[in-house]
């Protein structure tokens, strides 16, 4: 149906409204996304749903094409934002969709939202962009893990051992120093979610916090998705009532 | 002497675009209008439809392998053409020169629209082109190009016959039921996109000098310079 997607109805997409439920996972590098994607497909299974993780830049088609770019620097703004969306677009027709259709719920590992943040920083207006990607169907939700930059840059470098020359930005010659690019860059990225959090409607989930409180929180917001109402916590036995770190209920945009 | 910028994008060349049917002979026609262009003094840059390294591999494959659909095929083609545009079409542009597309945006205008594609959607992933300053429309009836096309040894590949869309099983049947859908398309925005029609089932000679006599206004300010032509 065309209220599924966001204006731009793919030509050959299934008529009726694909059964199943996707559920986007958004966040920079070093917000704990990966982690979360996992948690949340182990519980979902747990709760007795078929799950299709997906990320980005994993499809057959052009992926090969993206890594020689990449590596040679080849390709101007645009014609990169083109090229990732006809890889979003491939992994959408091939994957999502097909998997949506048979009822299983589909957990993307980010969506088209870091890819349009990135294709705006670089240079295409927020018009182009929201427009280019008006193909994608349109979540059931959205969940932005929301972290400071310094919490980035820690786990950045425990996980790589330095910064990242993409996640830092460096094609867009903001510093020559890799330490403060990253900061630059971090902070432009943020502005573009900034945006689409209202455009889109984000749930933001501050993820500056341990994994399993982030996760709480997550579950809290997919369990409606399901018809529940709550998510049962988790009591470690016989350890004293840890109400203090315990999150009150609040509102999920922070 | 600095160049008047062009109306239509502001840039100081200009930018003729060669569209229609294949067999339609509108690469004959710009090679021709390029050469007496060249010829008088102008700085020329000719460029045709044809895929830049990096992208047209995985076209290729993809078309091998039957992966592509009507919206990857689109992205595709778009990448590679904003490739063009940004190393080849945009730079002479805004060198002062002319610039003669043998084949431009409304190309995949009219492809993308005839394989289902949303053509509000397509113009919109094509917005970055300018509009060029005249675009010459071979209109053709389809039974010409395919006389053509049969009576040359060339190939008819799969896409260009719309095979992808099943509309027939038969390779000439769908050339025909395809390329009509694209001339109805071309019909279409002939008007809504301002192209100079030209009936392209005339002698070459006749066509050409028509060709030259619409452009001559145009060039009558136009400033000559080297002379240099490049391989697009």
């Amino acid at each position: 149906m065309t209220d599924r997607t966001y204006g731009t109805r793919l030509p050959g997409l299934p008529k009726e409204i694909p059964a199943g439920k996707l559920i986007v996972v958004e966040g920079a590098d070093g917000s704990g996304r990966t982690t979360e994607v996992a948690l949340l497909k182990e519980w979902l299974e747990v709760e007795g749903h078929a799950v299709v993780d997906t990320g980005l830049r994993r499809s057959d088609l052009v992926s090969g094409e993206i890594d020689q770019a990449k590596q040679g620097h080849t390709l101007a703004a645009t014609t990169m934002a083109l090229l990732y969306a006809a890889d979003f677009a491939d992994q959408l027709e091939n994957k999502i969709v097909p998997a949506l259709s048979a009822g299983s719920t589909v957990l993307a590992d980010r969506y088209i939202y870091t890819l349009m943040a990135r294709a705006i920083v670089r240079g295409a207006s927020r018009e182009y962009a929201r427009q280019l990607y008006g193909f994608a169907l349109r979540p059931d939700l959205v969940i932005f893990l929301d972290a400071r930059a310094e919490i980035l840059l820690h786990r950045s470098i425990g996980k790589y051992g330095s910064l990242d020359y993409w996640e830092s930005g460096m094609d867009l010659c903001l510093s020559r120093d890799l330490f403060e690019s990253f900061f630059l860059y971090q902070a432009l990225l943020s502005r573009e979610f900034e945006w689409m959090s209202s455009e889109y409607a984000f749930h933001a989930v501050d993820a500056n916090r341990a994994p399993e409180t982030v996760h709480e929180e997550v579950q809290r917001l997919v369990a409606p998705l399901y018809g529940r109402r709550f998510v049962a916590p988790r009591r470690p036995p016989e350890s004293p009532p840890r109400s203090v770190s315990r999150v009150p209920r609040r509102a999920a945009s922070a | 002497m600095p160049d008047t910028p062009s109306p239509n994008h502001g840039f100081p060349g200009r930018l003729f675009v060669f569209e229609g049917l294949d067999g339609s002979g509108k690469s004959t026609q710009a090679a021709l209008l390029g050469k007496w262009l060249q010829s008088n003094g102008y700085r020329v840059f000719f460029t045709e439809w044809n895929s830049s390294e990096l992208v047209s591999n995985t076209i290729r494959r993809g078309k091998k392998k039957g992966l592509l659909t009507p919206t990857t095929f689109s992205l595709l083609h778009a990448t590679d053409f904003a490739d063009r545009f940004e190393r080849k079409i945009l730079p002479p542009l805004r060198a002062g020169y002319l610039v003669v597309c043998d084949r431009y945006t409304y190309t995949a205008f009219v492809r993308d629209a005839a394989r289902g594609c949303d053509p509000a959607w397509v113009r919109t992933i094509y917005s970055f082109a300018p509009r060029p300053d005249r675009v010459f429309y071979f209109r053709v009836p389809v039974a010409v190009t395919l006389k053509r096309k049969l009576s040359s040894r060339l190939k008819m590949n799969y896409y260009e016959a719309g095979m992808d869309l099943g509309l027939s099983d038969d390779l000439v049947e769908s050339y025909e039921r395809f390329q009509g859908r694209l001339k109805r398309e071309y019909d279409r925005i002939s008007t809504t996109d301002h192209f100079r029609v030209v009936d392209a089932t005339r002698p070459v000679e006749s066509i050409q000098a028509e060709l030259r006599k619409d452009l001559k206004p145009m060039l009558a300010n136009f400033p000559t310079g080297e002379r240099l032509m490049h391989d697009g």
